[in-house]
């Protein structure tokens, strides 16, 4: 059976002003799906309380039958690329190194089986030449997909990405979007906030329209509709 | 030979010597943390206010190092705490409460001061003494390095997790706030410790430039970690040994020698120099940009 992100009821809330409102959802393993909604419709919420970074006013988050915890290594949420320190003393390799601390612990060395899963990730997604480049010293698209390959090493299932595809010139976004493929080829759920309308049906078979509230969710191809398009971004559901 | 041996005759430069190697490496590897957590400027503030938990603990209980210790530790809690509430409570930021505490603490050390019996020299907390270290100083030094490396040592990883990114370290795990608490008492005790042999301003000297020189020459964090240690412990001996041959006053021949490293970096390091900048090749897109800048 594949594994399900079942969001139930969920509300977040910011001094009370509610960013998401009781919002149900199931996403299963094995799709792309775009996150789309103009400015301040709780996307970025959504994916912070997914990983526990924000407290739940209602509602519960549950990912292959257990509930979210702050240590889940499985829910990866990769930031927008200006909440990165791009200056940071760290070089791909080391990048990719640090999703393998939640398995080796605080003090444990670097096992074989450590190694080879950062080696393996490095190498997927196709920055093995770059590994031991200082992360400023890339391509926004790799950069981008560094990040990638540390949720890789941390064996996420599930990748929540923040606009990952802004900033990034053509070849890079077909290089970043050929990567989403595989990722979901191979059983993962990836979830991406986006803005570029034009290119969802190439990159995502399934749309979430979210507006503070679910406007709409379902298969790429029968939901994404002018109609939908412009309820979603043209409706104020909470008064600013 | 004689003139290299010559400092280690005497039992003060013995001293100053252990007490320079031991700070310098301690706040060193701590330096790390501060540059890297862009905490320099707090750490400055949170040094000079506590000036007035100082002068409490010398009108209070005379000048024994172990109530100038105390002292300055709950000035230096309440100044952090104090900063908390403010910026917690109202729309005032942290670092303009942090730097209103910081002015008025440091006022008040020196309101308070003026009541002392004793005449009190500031520049002896701004500079210290490190040729005066009795061995109450060292001892606190020892302690202190004690408790902080091994726990900066230990903890390397989820240290990095949250230097590098805060928001995400969470979803690893990584008790973030805790640390953040952690880091600010390290960094308190640290200070403390310096502050009785070196004083103030080599304090901050020793916290901030060991990681700042390296940083400038290496993108290996574990190599920044240790490279800030060594370079706190050699620099800082080398700045005291200057200061012996050339008969300058110890403490601020130690900064100068850090600062003058730092500087060395700044300009010749083989990765993020200055110098090796200007020298490599200019890129196509520069002289591009000026000639379209420059059309009328």
């Amino acid at each position: 059976m594949k594994h399900q992100l079942v969001i139930r009821d969920l509300t977040v809330a910011y001094a009370r002003v509610p960013a998401i409102h009781h919002l149900d959802l199931v996403l299963s393993c094995g799709h792309r799906v775009a996150l789309l909604g103009p400015n301040g419709a709780g996307k970025t919420s959504l994916f912070k309380a997914l990983v526990g970074l924000v407290p739940l006013e209602t509602g519960s988050v549950n990912f292959g039958g257990h509930g979210r915890t702050p240590a889940a290594a499985e829910i990866a949420y990769l930031p927008q690329r200006n909440a990165v320190d791009w200056d940071f003393p760290v070089t791909v390799r080391g990048l990719v190194e640090m999703g393998r601390y939640l398995k080796t612990g605080w003090w444990r060395a670097f096992a074989t089986e450590d190694s080879s899963a950062v080696d393996e990730a490095l190498r997927t997604i196709g920055l093995s030449d770059l590994a031991e480049r200082q992360i400023s010293a890339l391509s926004a698209g790799q950069q981008q997909r560094a990040f990638i390959a540390r949720s890789l090493a941390q064996k996420a299932h599930v990748f929540l990405l923040d606009e990952p595809f802004t900033g990034l010139d053509r070849p890079s976004q077909e290089l970043l979007g050929a990567t989403l493929h595989r990722l979901s080829d191979e059983g993962n759920l990836v979830i991406a906030a986006h803005h570029d309308l034009k290119t969802v049906p190439g990159l995502f078979d399934q749309v979430v329209f979210l507006n503070g509230e679910l406007i709409a969710f379902g298969n790429t191809a029968e939901v994404f509709t002018e109609e939908n398009i412009s309820r979603t971004f043209e409706t104020q559901v909470f008064s600013k | 030979m004689n003139w290299l041996l010559e400092p280690f005759r005497h039992e003060f430069m013995q001293r100053a010597l252990f007490g320079c190697a031991l700070i310098g490496f301690t706040n060193g590897v701590l330096s790390s943390f501060l540059v890297l957590r862009r905490l320099a400027l707090m750490a400055d503030a949170m040094a000079h206010s506590l000036l007035p938990g100082l002068a409490v603990a010398l009108l209070l209980f005379g000048l024994a190092p172990s109530s100038l210790f105390f002292g300055a530790l709950v000035a230096a809690l309440l100044v952090a705490l104090g900063v908390q509430i403010i910026s917690g409570s109202s729309r005032i930021k942290e670092d303009t409460s942090l730097g209103l505490l910081f002015a008025c603490s440091f006022s008040l050390g020196l309101v308070l001061l003026s009541f002392s019996p004793a005449r009190v020299n500031v520049t002896h907390y701004l500079f210290g003494n490190i040729l005066g270290l009795a061995d109450s100083d060292l001892w606190i030094i020892y302690l202190i390095s004690l408790i902080v490396l091994p726990i900066l040592v230990l903890w390397q990883r989820p240290f990095l997790l949250f230097l590098f990114q805060p928001a995400i370290a969470a979803t690893q795990g990584v008790w973030v706030k805790s640390l953040g608490y952690l880091l600010m008492g390290l960094l308190v005790l640290a200070m403390i410790a310096s502050l009785q042999a070196v004083g103030v301003i080599l304090a901050l000297g020793m916290l901030i430039a060991p990681a700042a020189t390296i940083y400038l020459c290496s993108d290996s964090f574990t190599a920044i970690f240790w490279g800030g240690g060594l370079i706190g412990m050699f620099g800082s001996c080398a700045g005291l040994f200057a200061s012996y041959w050339l008969n300058l006053p110890s403490g601020p021949c130690i900064v100068l020698t850090l600062g003058l490293i730092f500087f060395l970096a700044y300009l010749f390091s083989p990765k993020y120099g200055v110098l090796l900048r200007l020298l490599r090749s200019h890129r196509h897109f520069h002289e591009e940009s000026l000639a379209r800048w420059q059309r009328p």
